[in-house]
This record gives structure tokens, C-alpha cells and sequence, in this order.
């Protein structure tokens, strides 16, 4: 496929692994934020490529990770309301709640179907007058703006049974807060798909503040690789800057449209991430003018008490202080077919992606 | 969760546009982007069109990996000093 085939060739694999390990022999840790680098980084093997001095270290951007299992009760609790039909993606299905999950109710009866964009589940209003439909939005800055604009097309077609339940997050807090809780990251293997829509500045803290270079990379091996370079020359250099490796669709000023609608319809609030607790305005909630098509406050439920697993060190893998094998549970109890935590059920989480291409 | 596919723009009516990935046509939103015009590669996710692809950062980042190879000799005698 064009824009994919040519971004793995294997000469410019060679050349590159060549160049990152000539530069320094110096103990260097990067983290990639996003889950789908975690993802595309154990599916091309890219720590076996690299020099061993060379650490790559998973964080915490799966979307469906960090997200509360208070939100899998909520949700769970909503489904269980007979006028309501649950719409979501496929990834939060089967993440475990306190004692339920949505595949387990759907199992049950429950009307949840999976879609592929919000815009199906508009649909579905249109079908279904004398329903609820709530979707459960999930996701950072990607996502967010599609969530966004179903809202405010909702509002505009008048679509009064459709209700957007958010979890959604922003990424600065939660790569800000990794370095101020002390784990040691020389540099950040940035979002590439985020930055599509933010652009390049919500970064610039990190270098004046921290020392930590970040470059914002695109998803192929020899992105994930020049990405390394690039991180690994600024080390060398001692000059920590942002820069963009993923040129072809990341702009500086992002995507201006889809930051618009984001403003238009969500309001910063403090919000939880599995592993690094409440972080300040690192969530974004439906605004005020929008309140009608607000779950949280049109939808009133009873949600059961948070129970966490015990054993599961999910938190501490998405801050990558321990990798998945450390884990009691990994691929004995808890394997891709019976997760235990989230990490193991999304494709982008860390035990996932280490148990489906490592184990 | 993030992820986006790189799709080909065959046809543009309103705010959807019919765009194709690997062979597989499918209805995409282009509310979230201005300008988007037939034959334009664009990356998808969750139904909606995110960002042109364009096709000259694309050759100039293969140009930059390829230029990686004179640049050895520049690196090699800053770590030996």
C-alpha cells in the first residue's frame, strides 16, 4: 500500500540501525507515548535491531490502559438501563470492570454494539427514537476531535436521544507527569497521530523544562528508527529540541479545523490514569452549551463500587517502570484470550503487544 | 487506537468523501479538513479524514535516511575526540 511499503524497506532498516548504534555507546532510555508504536514497535521486532545500550520503554498512550475501571462501571451500568443502547469502538468490549464488562452483559442481553466511528452510532439515533444511544468516547487527541464533531452534529441535525459518554485525554499532562513522578526517560518517541491534530507545540514544554528531547514519529519501521536517530543524536549533541520526523502529515500547527471543533465542544478537567492517578486538566469534558447530549449529566445511573485486580501491575508497566514478564500474571493467568487488566485486552497495550509478538 | 490509514480520495460529495485503502472502498467525513480534492491521499481515522498526506515530505524524509550514509565520517571523528 503506498505510503506504508516503501517506509519498510530493508535497506534503509540496515542503514539506519548502522547509524543509531555508531553514535554514542552511552545508557539511553526513550519512551514511546503511543500505543500504536508499542504495537508497531514488537511486531517489527525493533528492539531486537538496536544496539543494547538502547532501551525502548512502553507508556502510558493506550487510551483503553489508562482509562478508569470506574468508566467500564459506569458504562456497564448504563447498558444494563432497558432504553438505552450502548455504542462503541471494539477495543473496550471486553475490558474488566469491578465485576462485569460490557461483553459479559452483552452476553446477557444487553443492546451494545461496536462501531467503527461515532458517526455509525448517529445512525443508530436516527433508527432507534425511542432509544438512548450513548457512546463511549475513548481516546486522546486523535479521537477526540471525531467525537467532537459528532456531538456538534447531533446538536445541528437535532438528534436528541444521542449522548456521548467521555473519557477522553489529553497527552502533555501524562508525559510531563512521568518525568516529574522521576522515571528515567532521555527522550520521547512522540505521537505521531496526536500531533496530526495538535501539532508540534504541545511539546515544546518538555525540552525547556525537563532537558527531554522529543520527536514525533510516524508509525512504519524506518519512522520508529529515524525517530531513534534522531533522539539519540540529540543526546549526543546535548541540544533537546522538538522536531518531526512524521512530516508527511504532521504540521506544526496541527489541524487547526479539528482543534476548533475540540474547543467548540469540550472543556479541560482533572481526570484518573491507571498508574499515575489524577493528573490537573489532563481530561476533556463535554462543555456547557452541549450539557443535553452530556451522559454524565442527562443519563442518571448507580454505579457499583471500584474493585481493582489484585497481582495486576498494569500501572506500573504504563509508566514504564516494569515491563509485562515481570508480571506474576503475564501469559499465565492473564493472556490475550482471559485479560486480567487492560493492558493485556487492548492491541496497543504493552502485555498485548509483548504476548502476541514476544512470547 | 490511533490508528490511521493512508486512503486514496475517489469521489467527493458534501462533507463525505468515498475513499479507498488497499482495495476496499469506503465513506469517510471530510468535516474536519479544508480543500480535500479528488486523487488526494488522506489518513482516516474512526470514519473521519485527519490530514492530507503529502507526497513531498514523504520523499524528502526517504531523501534524509538516504543522505545518513555521507554524514558517517562527520560523527565518527566527533566520538573520537
Amino acid at each position: 500500500m503506498k505510503y506504508i511499503d516503501e517506509f519498510r524497506d530493508k535497506e534503509m532498516v540496515e542503514l539506519l540501525i548502522k547509524k543509531i548504534s555508531s553514535i554514542t555507546t552511552k545508557d539511553i532510555a526513550l519512551m514511546e507515548v503511543c500505543g500504536g508504536h508499542t504495537w508497531a514497535i514488537q511486531k517489527f521486532g525493533i528492539p531486537s535491531l538496536l544496539p543494547k545500550n538502547i532501551r525502548l520503554l512502553s507508556g502510558p498512550g493506550c487510551p483503553v490502559c489508562v482509562t478508569s475501571k470506574k468508566f467500564i462501571d459506569q458504562a456497564v451500568a448504563f447498558s444494563r438501563l432497558k432504553d438505552v443502547i450502548i455504542t462503541t469502538y471494539g477495543d473496550l468490549i471486553r475490558v474488566p470492570g469491578s465485576t462485569s464488562s460490557l461483553n459479559i452483559e452483552k452476553s446477557k442481553g444487553g443492546d451494545i454494539r461496536i462501531v467503527y466511528s461515532i458517526l455509525d452510532a448517529l445512525q443508530i439515533a436516527k433508527e432507534n427514537l425511542t432509544k438512548k444511544i450513548i457512546f463511549l468516547g475513548i481516546g486522546f487527541e486523535t479521537t477526540a476531535p471525531s467525537s467532537a464533531a459528532g456531538v456538534f452534529n447531533a446538536l445541528n441535525e437535532n438528534i436528541s436521544n444521542f449522548f456521548l459518554f467521555s473519557s477522553h485525554k489529553i497527552m502533555p499532562p501524562a508525559m510531563a507527569a512521568l518525568i516529574d513522578e522521576g522515571v528515567t526517560i532521555n527522550g520521547y518517541i512522540a505521537p505521531g497521530h496526536v500531533s496530526v491534530i495538535t501539532g508540534s507545540h504541545i511539546y515544546d514544554e518538555i525540552p525547556t523544562k525537563y532537558g527531554v528531547g522529543c520527536v514525533i514519529s510516524g508509525f512504519e519501521p524506518t519512522d520508529i528508527l529515524q525517530s531513534i536517530y534522531m533522539l539519540v543524536k540529540q543526546i549526543h549533541d546535548n541540544n533537546f529540541s522538538v522536531e518531526i520526523q512524521y512530516k508527511r502529515v504532521v504540521k506544526p500547527e496541527g489541524n487547526i479545523k479539528a482543534q476548533e471543533i475540540m474547543k467548540e465542544v469540550f472543556t479541560l478537567r482533572d481526570d484518573w490514569w491507571r498508574g499515575l492517578g489524577i493528573l490537573k486538566n489532563s481530561g476533556l469534558a463535554v462543555n456547557e452549551k452541549y450539557s443535553n447530549l452530556d451522559a454524565e449529566k442527562m443519563i442518571p445511573v448507580i454505579v457499583e463500587e471500584t474493585k481493582e485486580e489484585k497481582g495486576c501491575i498494569c500501572g506500573e508497566i504504563l509508566k514504564g517502570l516494569k515491563k509485562p514478564k515481570e508480571c506474576k500474571l503475564f501469559g499465565k493467568v492473564c493472556t490475550t484470550s482471559n485479560p486480567v487488566g487492560a493492558c493485556m485486552v487492548s492491541h496497543e497495550g504493552a502485555c498485548n503487544a509483548y504476548f502476541r509478538f514476544n512470547n | 487506537m490511533c490508528l490511521s490509514i493512508p486512503s486514496k480520495v475517489i469521489s467527493i460529495n458534501g462533507n463525505k468523501a468515498m475513499v479507498s485503502a488497499g482495495g476496499t472502498e469506503y465513506e469517510a467525513s471530510i468535516q474536519l479538513l479544508d480543500d480535500v480534492e479528488v486523487d488526494d491521499y488522506v489518513l482516516i481515522h474512526t470514519g473521519f479524514a485527519i490530514q492530507k498526506i503529502s507526497e513531498e515530505e514523504a520523499i524528502k524524509t526517504f531523501d534524509l535516511i538516504k543522505a545518513l550514509d555521507a554524514i558517517e565520517d562527520e560523527i565518527d571523528k566527533e566520538d573520537k575526540r
